[in-house]
Formats: structure tokens, C-alpha cells, sequence
């Protein structure tokens, strides 16, 4: 299938995914991204065309080796450290702007 | 101590750690070297983005001393090993490629500057056991950011240039990784491999690097990409040198759940044993149409080379191959997009506050934040798992991993190793690929299988090819890809070849 062919993901689409991935996208970025998430989508939809019944998923490959820990408390990271890197602190944790909910 | 020159940066890992051992050569002296070198040729190659001067010296002193008291040192002790910048560091910034984990400018600071980068309160466990095994840490090397690309540019602080001809890429996304090695700025270097991110860049700078099996070797103090494909290996200018990284750093580790607890393998002194009588898979799959002939004929010259010395190539069929692009791209950015949602502009890095609320924080960080590829593929990862289409795309890619994973299982069979070249190209230009997303992904084809399958593969030079309008001949890796665990059994071979490839040495030249 040529990328022209597939349904093309729509402006409208491409808000709606930005906002559920947190992304402020300029206009311009959206009507690029429109194109090229097309395009991608695509490509990979050529994996419609593989029989896939009754195949499972691999989800983790070698998941049934790993062993479990012991169920003990371990010292974390420092209070003090894990504030260091922040852009902003406040009252001995991270600041960040009021939210109320406007509903 | 004998003033050694800079070329013993030249030399193999396991020859510079016995020097620094023995008392031949002080570690300072060879921390001297490698900043100098990093100091007169990063500037036209962006192999590292940061540059640790005086924690080096002081570490390599600390080790002459622990030496003069008569200490035993470890088996790199010594050797300057480059770190991506992926990596955690404790005291160096880390910076993963991205603006997002680099603090804004104050007034009068650089516009974009690696040295604001976040700073990790913790050495990542492979930094560990690289300090404890007597390694120095001259400087984080470039990337695509978070790991996304093939190129390196990417990198919010400008692409990587490969050292045989510097209008060309390194590869990605570990590129400065690769350079660091492939100019002698450091010995050796550590990458991560999601989708062939050390073996890609390996092949395109004629060094050695190898993806461990998934779970060989920890991840913990990795800025996460895709979690069930991430993992870190080593890189150095030969197979014996990267063998000595990897039995450091490879091993259970209790700090990521993922690591496996099976015993770590010889991998050093598996150089060297004979490989006869080992059975070579060809899966010629992976000389499908798109392949450059060049690479086509350096990698089948360097198959008939292991024959030679007496293993049995036979061909076997992945026939899954074809799909591995489209599955790849759905499930790295699947994980990606929830990966990096921890990135929001609270806890580290960049914060752009429009002064509205939350949300607006989150989507104003972010979109500053992050570069176009990061973007591209949060927005894809986002798409493929969001509602009404997570079966179509998500769910459809895990089952046909299953696939791929069982084409593996089914050739291990009747084979002991698989080879096959590491990409279907030699490096391009810069800028070459970079408007063309799909293009770029496309060429990941030769190492997104093993990836996919969670298999160990290397890359090991074979004959650099003459490339019309190249500066120089140009790098080819053959891939060998093993069963999982397989580590040591890849070395024995790609050693062996190493012996009678034509790229054996090579390196490439500096005038200054």
C-alpha cells in the first residue's frame, strides 16, 4: 500500500493523541506530524497482511527465568537528593502550579 | 614510569590494564593522553558532549597510589572508557540528548550547553562495575536523543561526525560511543542497543561492539527508550577488548528485575579458541533488494573467511524478517510514549511554566523539551496504544514478535550462529536521511530481528569498501547473531575473523 492510499490520521487526530501525550504541538508541527504519522501508519500497516491466529504475544522476552527478590525494606534515595535536580521546590517538595479543578 | 606516547590509547583494553597493573604506565598518564586526544579531536568529530578533566585525573591518581601501596587493580584498570550519556554518572551531567533533561539558560549562560544537564545522584550499576574494575570516565558521549535515531543527529547538541570521513554519520544512536573508540579518544566506550544502536554504529566506524542477550547486563541507571528491547554493551577496537568490558559489566543485578541470574560467560577466553566445526547460518533474508552490493560482497567475503577456517555455512530462513520495521515501530514507541511521560517538567531538567496551570506546564515543558523524532514517535506510541486501535497495531505487533522470536528458535536448530551484514548500507551523509523518518527506519532492518527476539549479536569489521566521493574507504560490520547467552561463542568467531580481515588495524588517519 503507497501512503496516499491508507486513511490518513487527521489534524483532528493528531490534537487529540497530542493532548493525551501532554505535547503543545505549533501548528505547523501538527500539520507535519499529520503527514508523517500517515505515512508510518502506513507502512506498518502491512502487518494486517501476517496470520497471527492463535499466536501469542511476547509481551518481555524471558520472562519465566527471572528470579523474585526477598520482600525486605530497602533505603531509598535521600529526600535531600531526590529535590536537588528539581526546577523548582517548595515547602520541602516540588512545586508546581496550583491546580483546582474549573469544572 | 616510562613516558608511554599517546598511541598506547592504540593498544588493546587487555594491554593497557596489564601496563597500569604491572606499574609500566601510570593511569595518569593515560588519562593525559585520552584528554588530549578528546581535547584536539572532539571539536570536528562531537563524539562527547561533556568533558570530565579533573575527576579523571584525580581517579587515575587515586589508582596509582591504591597500586603503589601495592593493591591489586582490576582488570581495566586504567582504561578510559567512554560512557553514553544515556548513562548515569554520579557527578557528570546527563543529558540523554535532550534539552529536556538540560536546565533553561539564566542570562548570560550558552543557549544550549550539555554541562546544565541533569545531574544523576547515582552511578548507573554497568558505571559501577566499571569503576570498581579500575575504568576512567574522561567524558559522556553524544547520542540521538533518548536513544531515538540512527544517525545521531538527533542530538539536541549536534550530530556526531564519523571519524572516515566527517560529512558522513557515525551511525546511531550510541554515535559518539562509536567515535570515542574509533579515534582513539578512549579505548573502549559503553552504548545501548535497542534496535541495533551500538551494532549500527559499530559497523559504520570499523569497531567492535556487541549487543548483549536481553537481561545479560543490568539496566539500572539506563535512561529508559523501550524497556523490553534496551540494553547496554560495550564497544572497543577489538573483539577481545569489548569481551573484557562485557565480563565486567554483564550479571545479575538486584537493582533491575529484568537481569538474569545465570552465570556470566568466558567471554575473553573464548578469543582465540578454534572454531571449527561451528555451523554458520546465512538467512539470505538479509541480502534482500536494498542492500548495497558493496556491503553485500564485503560481508558474503568475510562468510567464506569463517569458513575457511573450517566452520559450515548453510543457509536457514527467518522469513518473518520483513515485518521487523513495522513491529519495531510499534512497539519501541509504544514503550517510549510511556516511558518519557516522566519527563513533565517537576522533578528534573527543563521547565517552561506558561503560568496557566498543570496541564499547561506538562504540554509547554514538553513541547519545548522534546526534539521532532522524540515527538514523532510519543505521538505514534500514544496512537498505537490509545483506545479503538491498540488491538489493530499494539497487540498484532507483540503476536508477530512471537513469530519472529520462533523463526530464531527454528534456525538454532540446525545452526550454531546466524551472520549477516549489521545494515543493509554503508554510513551516509549527514542530512542524507534525516526529512525521510520511514527512510531512516528502514535501514534498521539487519539489527531490529535480534533485537525483537532478545538475542545477543555483534558487529566485527570486515573489508572497507571504496565508496565513489567518500574521504576514505569505508567501514562494512558483519553481524553475527547467537542463541541467547551465546555471548562467548559470538567472540570465538568474530575473533577468529578478526585474525584475517582486512580491516584488522585500521584506523583512521588524524594530521593532527
Amino acid at each position: 500500500m503507497k501512503p496516499e492510499d491508507a486513511a490518513p490520521i487527521t489534524i483532528e487526530e493528531v490534537r487529540r493523541i497530542a493532548g493525551l501525550a501532554h505535547l503543545a504541538l505549533s501548528p505547523d508541527e501538527t500539520e507535519r506530524m499529520a503527514r508523517e504519522l500517515g505515512s508510518i501508519l502506513a507502512y506498518v500497516r502491512q502487518l494486517e497482511g501476517i496470520d497471527v491466529t492463535g499466536v501469542p504475544p511476547t509481551a518481555h522476552v524471558q520472562i519465566d527465568r527471572l528470579p523474585l527478590r526477598p520482600d525486605e525494606v530497602h533505603v531509598g534515595l535521600h529526600h535531600e537528593l531526590a529535590l536537588a535536580e528539581a526546577p523548582r521546590t517548595s515547602q520541602d517538595g516540588f512545586a508546581v502550579p496550583a491546580f483546582v479543578d474549573e469544572g | 614510569m616510562s613516558a608511554a606516547d599517546a598511541a598506547i590509547l592504540d593498544w588493546s583494553i587487555p594491554e593497557i590494564a596489564r601496563v597500569v597493573r604491572s606499574g609500566e604506565v601510570s593511569a595518569e598518564e593515560i588519562a593525559r593522553h585520552s584528554l588530549d586526544r578528546i581535547e584536539q579531536r572532539n571539536g570536528r568529530l562531537g563524539a562527547f558532549l561533556t568533558v570530565q578533566g579533573e575527576q579523571t585525573i584525580d581517579a587515575a591518581r587515586d589508582l596509582d597510589e591504591r597500586r603503589a601501596r601495592g593493591e591489586r587493580l582490576g582488570p581495566l584498570a586504567g582504561v578510559p572508557i567512554g560512557i553514553k550519556d544515556a548513562l548515569c554518572l554520579e557527578g557528570s551531567p546527563a543529558t540523554a540528548g535532550s534539552k529536556i533533561l538540560t536546565r533553561a539558560a539564566q542570562p548570560g549562560e550558552r543557549d544550549l550547553d550539555a554541562y546544565r544537564g541533569w545531574r544523576p545522584p547515582y552511578d548507573a550499576t554497568v558505571v559501577a562495575r566499571l569503576r570498581a574494575a579500575g575504568a576512567l570516565f574522561p567524558g559522556k558521549c553524544n547520542m540521538d536523543e533518548f536513544a531515538m535515531g540512527s544517525s545521531t543527529e538527533n542530538s539536541a547538541f549536534g550530530p556526531a561526525r564519523n571519524p572516515w570521513d566527517p560529512t558522513r554519520t557515525p551511525g546511531g544512536s550510541s554515535g559518539g560511543s562509536a567515535v570515542a573508540v574509533a579515534s582513539g579518544m578512549t579505548p573502549g566506550s559503553l552504548g545501548s542497543d535497542t534496535g541495533g544502536s551500538i551494532r549500527q554504529p559499530a559497523a559504520f566506524t570499523g569497531t567492535v561492539g556487541i549487543k548483549p542477550t536481553y537481561g545479560r547486563v543490568s539496566r539500572y541507571g539506563l535512561v529508559a527508550f523501550a524497556s523490553s528491547l534496551d540494553q547496554v554493551g560495550p564497544f572497543a577496537a577489538d573483539v577481545r577488548g569489548a569481551a573484557r568490558i562485557l565480563g565486567v559489566i554483564a550479571g545479575r543485578d538486584p537493582h533491575d528485575a529484568t537481569s538474569l541470574d545465570a552465570p556470566v560467560g568466558a567471554y575473553e577466553e573464548a578469543c582465540g579458541r578454534d572454531v571449527a566445526g561451528l555451523r554458520v547460518g546465512i538467512p539470505e533474508e538479509y541480502f534482500a533488494a536494498g542492500t548495497d552490493p558493496l556491503v553485500e560482497a564485503s560481508v558474503r567475503a568475510a562468510i567464506r573467511g569463517l569458513e575457511g577456517q573450517g566452520c559450515t555455512v548453510r543457509p536457514v530462513s527467518l522469513p518473518h524478517t520483513h515485518a521487523a520495521v513495522a513491529t519495531y515501530y510499534i512497539l519501541a514507541t509504544a514503550e517510549c510514549s510511556s516511558n518519557l511521560a516522566r519527563f513533565d517538567g517537576v522533578r528534573f531538567g527543563l521547565r517552561v511554566d506558561p503560568k496557566k496551570d498543570l496541564n499547561a506546564l506538562y504540554e509547554a515543558t514538553r513541547g519545548a523539551g522534546f526534539g521532532r523524532e522524540v515527538k514523532r514517535r510519543i505521538m505514534l506510541g500514544t496512537y498505537v496504544l490509545s483506545s479503538g486501535y491498540y488491538d489493530a497495531y499494539y497487540l498484532r505487533a507483540q503476536r508477530v514478535r512471537t513469530l519472529i522470536r520462533r523463526d530464531f528458535d527454528e534456525a538454532f536448530r540446525d545452526v550454531d550462529l546466524i551472520a549477516t551484514p549489521v545494515s543493509p548500507v554503508v554510513a551516509f551523509r549527514l542530512g542524507e536521511k534525516i526529512d525521510d523518518p520511514l527512510a531512516m527506519y528502514l535501514a534498521d532492518i539487519d539489527t531490529l530481528p535480534a533485537s525483537l527476539a532478545g538475542l545477543p549479536a555483534l558487529s566485527v569489521p570486515c573489508a572497507p569498501v571504496l565508496v565513489p566521493g567518500a574521504a576514505a574507504p569505508l567501514p562494512v560490520g558483519l553481524q553475527l547473531i547467537g542463541p541467547a547467552l551465546e555471548e562467548a561463542r559470538l567472540c570465538a568467531v568474530a575473533h577468529a575473523w578478526e585474525q584475517i580481515s582486512p580491516a584488522r588495524s585500521l584506523r583512521p588517519r588524524f594530521d593532527a
